[in-house]
């Protein structure tokens, strides 16, 4: 029991980093970004490029399995990460933006999803593999609860990152611009806001997290080319269970799906568990089509 | 009368560019004037409006501001020009507290400006100080009203436009607005209203234009036209015979 709720928070916590940046997308250029989660994937091998490519040692911090090379690797894949969002944008979204309609544009992005995946599949090939072959000890925490020392941190990690959007976007000149343009891009325009410069701080942001979540899950569960691919229905149903555009529910919503999909397991054989968010989001969609928190903050 | 500090001259404008729905209009604003744009439903008020703050593509013709080009300039860019517009529906942002509103509506000033230019909007605006930290949502029509005019007036403009101000308000409201559009003309803002409610659009302001399908019909002072039968007449659909 305890296990399933450690566990579930633990991919919720990813689930809600990649959830962030698709809301925030969603939002803001008004389509279902299918390649959002293609970015973590993007992010995660791109980290492992790093590595690779400079025979990194893998120095650990203390009982972790990684240490500063990681750390370094990430800031490089955050950065490639944000330029692939950037051009994405430029070469595909931005050419179809305002001139076909939104279907097209979600299309379009299952094309840059297969894309990503296939080029990374050509460079990395297929097999799963990880950032390190150290091994770690899970600690006892309390009777019939272990963890990783590693998910412990990347837990932190990720809190640490929600709460940070979140202030950016409450106290922040740009953060208010993104919530404005989300609710009402044409009042936002008379506003003298340039939608533009909103967008692109949009991929900035949703690459980044995207990035990091995808490193978090190289570090806590293992690469493979379908990370992203396994991960998008986690990610859309979160974002539509807190609401499209709404921050704050879509972390809400991320640790919702970890924790349902990880209590399944004690009553559904573990065969469907990736069935699961897809399940939850019929439900919602059925129930609330607007998600469960929206008119929380932010959307529509 | 001095040079009008906006002018359009020859306007052509619509939604798809094929499609115009307003036909080579012309219209001057002078400084400190306060005109009403009237007409019959589809006759393009607000389209009028909406291509004189960047929001529709001008397809023929040029709008000028104190003798400055800024037809097809970006509506983000309009700010600069000193041009404020309050969209007639969907004019404040509902999700975000009322303060927030200010705080985009002040979103091209610098900072301390950004202050001093909220803090005076809550001087006049005092009504809407206690939903300060509320989120615009719970206010009245009147009330967003108030809000989405404070905000259009955060940045200092020499041309405010509202479509529609009196739209969906109850007639008690109707009275409060335009009592605070005819306060804010006085007070040397320059001020372009189009109104469905022309009787009391032309009672307050200083002259009018009336438009019907897409172009120029009348114009002159509102209280000469209030009393010109030909007015009635273009709203009665007899638009197609010559005053």
């Amino acid at each position: 029991m305890l296990q399933a709720l450690a566990d579930g928070l633990m991919t919720g916590a990813i689930v809600a980093l990649g959830a962030i940046g698709l809301t925030l997308t969603m939002g803001i250029l008004r389509f279902a970004n299918f390649a959002h989660s293609e970015m973590m994937t993007w992010g995660a091998y791109m980290a492992l490029g790093v590595l690779t490519l400079f025979s990194l040692p893998t120095a650990p911090f203390g009982p972790l399995t990684f240490g500063w090379p990681l750390v370094l690797a990430t800031l490089v894949a955050i950065a490639l990460t944000v330029a692939l969002a950037l051009a994405v944008d430029r070469l595909v979204f931005a050419q179809l933006r305002g001139r076909v309609g939104h279907l097209t544009l979600v299309f379009a992005s299952f094309g840059v999803a297969l894309l990503i995946r296939n080029v990374v599949h050509l460079i990395f090939g297929g097999r799963a593999t990880y950032y390190t072959t150290e091994l770690q000890i899970a600690i006892k925490v309390l009777p019939g609860l272990r963890v990783m020392p590693d998910q412990i941190v990347v837990f932190a990690l990720a809190l640490v990152l929600v709460v940070a959007v979140h202030l950016f976007l409450q106290r922040t000149r740009l953060g208010l611009a993104m919530r404005a343009v989300s609710e009402n891009p044409a009042l936002a325009q008379v506003n003298g806001i340039a939608l533009a410069t909103v967008v692109r701080w949009t991929w900035v942001i949703g690459g980044a997290l995207a990035a990091i979540a995808g490193v978090l899950y190289g570090v806590t569960v293992q690469l493979r080319p379908e990370l992203g691919f396994h991960l998008i229905l986690p990610l859309f149903a979160a974002a539509i269970l807190g609401g499209v555009g709404n921050v704050v529910g879509a972390v809400l919503g991320g640790f919702l799906i970890g924790l349902i999909e990880s209590f399944s397991v004690l009553v559904i054989p573990p065969g469907y568990k990736m069935a699961v968010p897809f399940v939850v989001l019929l439900v919602v969609l059925y129930l609330r089509p607007t998600g469960l928190f929206s008119g929380t903050s932010g959307g529509k | 009368m001095t040079a009008p500090l906006l002018s359009v001259a020859g306007v052509t404008a619509g939604y798809q560019p094929d499609l115009p729905i307003i036909t080579g209009i012309d219209m001057t604003v002078g400084a400190g004037e306060f005109v009403t744009i009237i007409g019959p439903n589809g006759a393009g008020k607000s389209t009028l409006i909406k291509a004189v703050a960047g929001l529709l593509h001008v397809s023929a013709g040029r709008v000028t501001m104190a003798g400055a080009d800024i037809t097809n300039i970006p509506p983000h860019r309009m700010a600069d020009a000193g041009v404020a517009y309050v969209p007639q529906s969907d004019n404040i942002f509902a999700s975000l507290t009322v303060e927030e509103n200010l705080r985009v509506g002040a979103h091209v000033l610098p900072r301390d400006r950004a202050r001093q230019g909220i803090a005076q909007a809550w001087e006049g605006f005092p009504d809407l100080v206690p939903y300060r930290h509320r989120k615009a949502s719970v206010l009245s029509g009147g009330q967003r009203q108030m809000l989405a005019v404070a905000r259009a007036l955060l940045t200092g403009p020499r041309l405010v436009m509202l479509d529609e101000p009196s739209a969906g308000l109850a007639p008690k409201m109707v009275d409060a607005v335009f009592t605070r559009l005819s306060a804010l003309a006085r007070s040397g803002v320059t001020v372009l209203m189009v109104e469905q409610n022309a009787k009391a659009a032309m009672a307050i302001s200083d002259r009018t234009y009336v438009l019907a399908e897409g172009r120029n019909r009348l114009d002159g002072p509102s209280a000469a036209l209030a009393g010109d039968p030909a007015v009635a007449e273009i709203y009665l659909g007899r638009a197609g015979r010559k005053h």
